[in-house]
């Protein structure tokens, strides 16, 4: 198992490394290995890159400070995101914590609306410029081993071609075949996923900057709960240019088990009241949904094995921790500290899973491992019946009783009004205690 | 409440109105000719839940009479709901269609 690889493969084409996927994970990784030199391809499956993904979403472009210096300068952005709204609803009820920043609307700026066709594209030819090779519409289609088991490159369906590599590094996604084929991920596993449906609707670009009062380029995330039918999940708004993206994520098992079909939770949060006005007369442009992986830290894969690492959503590395909602940025991280350890394992001459460990030592060293690893009981929190089925509720009701003016009758009090909302929805103040104590250890 | 009963009523909005045919018809897809997935009717006749019917966001399962599962490959999503749901080893086969077929996003 540690055997330190030989010079590597002998085909004569053979590359340092074998990318597969030209997601941003993918592009950040082939980056990484361009500029130290290294030989590198990227296999992309899509006409073009982005082209099979869907995100909700915004970017948050820290993580691009120290691999695209001044990146906001020519990063196709769609809107910055200057307004973060988390909206607990009912069916006829909205409660928002919203913050708005003039500071994110201004260099380095924090989050930004982007499309994925437009974005991974944008990254895809920093790595090229950097002097990777891009292959397109070409499927990754199964491992490469060497008499010992040591994972030396892909094939392809280009006439049953492959690809030798001294590493390959799978950046292929939330269905990561080639995790599943190198026994990383296990064949399926519902339960750690949510399936994201999307709509991006048309509206012109001033009414959208009246109607969520923003300025020219300033962009709003919305994120909701309480608007999927007791399936654990969410939904989501952003601002593009001239489109909105609206949205909702959930649970596949507890999807599967309601039989609600997906679209229609999308026509639920197009319809509440708090939304629907947002949206008159809007037409629909593209409809799309995705997969996510959101069973966090405790449901990544070992990163790597021999001859082979795993980044990206290929890795589960998509942060879903109810407060913070992160995927991009997981993989740019990711994906670039694995083409950097990559790198230092082919300078080593030992690229077995004992050379490549590099590479999780890095990503526990920065935000990648230490963020999933402090939020690693995030998503069973907020995935949880109370939160999901009975806080929104609480909350509002919360809100209801302390800001409805009763005259004649005196106001009731806060404590009155929460144990009256607490009793209404079926939660003791002994489990609000608990679940506030269990939040704050979690998110404190 | 009933998951099944949407808590924001039923009043049609101008929204809700977008037939599934037409959502559908925002969507680009390069139709292959290889079948990506394949389904095994006869373990689907055995299947109680027959989950994959209303979770797949594309809408390509639907029952048969006689208790089996009838497909479409063409206009998916890729997304992989129809696999990770099913309850029943074997019955859903599914891999990526061939390089640069299928579906793509342009809003994504």
């Amino acid at each position: 198992m540690v055997t330190p690889m030989g010079p590597g493969p002998d085909e004569p084409d053979a590359f340092d490394a074998v990318v597969v996927g030209a997601g941003p994970a993918g592009s950040a990784a082939a980056l990484a290995l361009a500029r130290a030199g290294r030989s590198v391809v990227i296999v992309e499956r899509g006409p073009f890159p982005g082209s099979k993904n869907v995100y909700g979403g915004v970017v948050y472009g820290r993580v691009l400070d120290g691999i695209v210096p001044d990146w906001w300068e020519e990063v196709p952005v769609e809107r910055w995101v200057v307004r973060r709204s988390t909206m607990m609803m009912t069916g006829s009820q909205s409660l928002s914590i919203d913050y708005r920043s003039d500071a994110w609307g201004a260099p380095p700026f924090n989050g930004m609306t982007t499309l994925r066709s437009r974005f991974d594209t944008w990254m895809a030819a920093k790595a090229t410029a950097a002097g990777a090779r891009l292959l397109t519409s070409t499927v990754a289609t199964g491992l490469v081993r060497d008499g010992v088991g040591r994972v030396v490159g892909v094939r392809t369906d280009r006439e049953g071609a492959a690809l030798g590599a001294k590493v390959v590094i799978a950046c292929d996604g939330v269905n990561s075949f080639l995790a599943k084929e190198a026994g990383l991920l296990p064949p399926a596993e519902a339960s750690h996923h949510t399936l994201g449906v999307k709509e991006v609707l048309e509206l012109p670009r001033e009414v959208i900057d009246d109607r969520f009062g923003l300025r020219p380029h300033e962009g709003v995330d919305i994120e909701m709960i309480g608007c999927t039918r007791g399936i654990p999940g969410g939904g989501f708004l952003y601002t593009n240019a001239d489109t909105v993206s609206v949205g909702v994520v959930a649970s596949l098992p507890h999807l599967a088990e309601s039989k609600v079909r997906p679209e229609e939770l999308i026509a639920d949060v197009k319809g509440h009241p708090a939304i629907a006005p947002y949206l008159r007369g809007a037409s629909l442009r593209e409809y799309s949904a995705h997969l996510i992986p959101e069973g966090g830290y405790d449901t990544m894969p070992p990163l790597a094995v021999d001859g082979m690492v795993v980044a990206g959503d290929a890795a589960a590395m998509t942060l879903a921790a109810g407060l913070w909602l992160e995927g991009v940025n997981f993989a740019i991280g990711s994906g670039f500290a694995a083409g950097r350890a990559v790198d230092r394992a082919i300078a080593g001459g030992d690229c077995s899973a004992r050379g490549l460990r590099s590479y999780r030592a890095d990503l526990e060293g920065q935000f990648v491992l230490a963020d999933h690893k402090r939020l690693r009981k995030a998503p069973s929190l907020l995935l949880s019946d109370r939160v999901q089925q009975r806080y929104p509720g609480l909350l509002c009701d919360l809100a209801e009783g302390m800001f409805t003016v009763t005259n004649p009758a005196p106001k009731p009090g806060g404590l009155r009004v929460t144990r009256s909302a607490a009793a209404r929805h079926g939660v003791t103040l002994r489990q609000l205690a608990a679940d506030t104590v269990r939040g704050l250890r979690i998110f404190g | 409440m009933s998951r099944s009963d949407s808590p924001f009523g039923t009043a049609p909005t101008p929204w809700r109105g977008v037939s599934f045919e037409e959502r559908m018809a925002t969507v680009d897809f390069r139709t292959g000719e290889r079948a990506h997935i394949t389904v095994d009717s006869e373990v689907c006749r055995s299947c109680t839940t027959q989950v994959c019917v209303t979770a797949c966001p594309a809408d390509l399962f639907a029952p048969t009479a006689d208790g089996g599962i009838l497909f479409n490959y063409e206009e998916c999503f890729e997304c992989g709901t129809c696999y990770m749901v099913c309850d029943n080893e074997g019955a859903i086969t599914w891999t990526y269609p061939d390089g640069g077929d299928g579906v793509v996003f342009h809003h994504g």
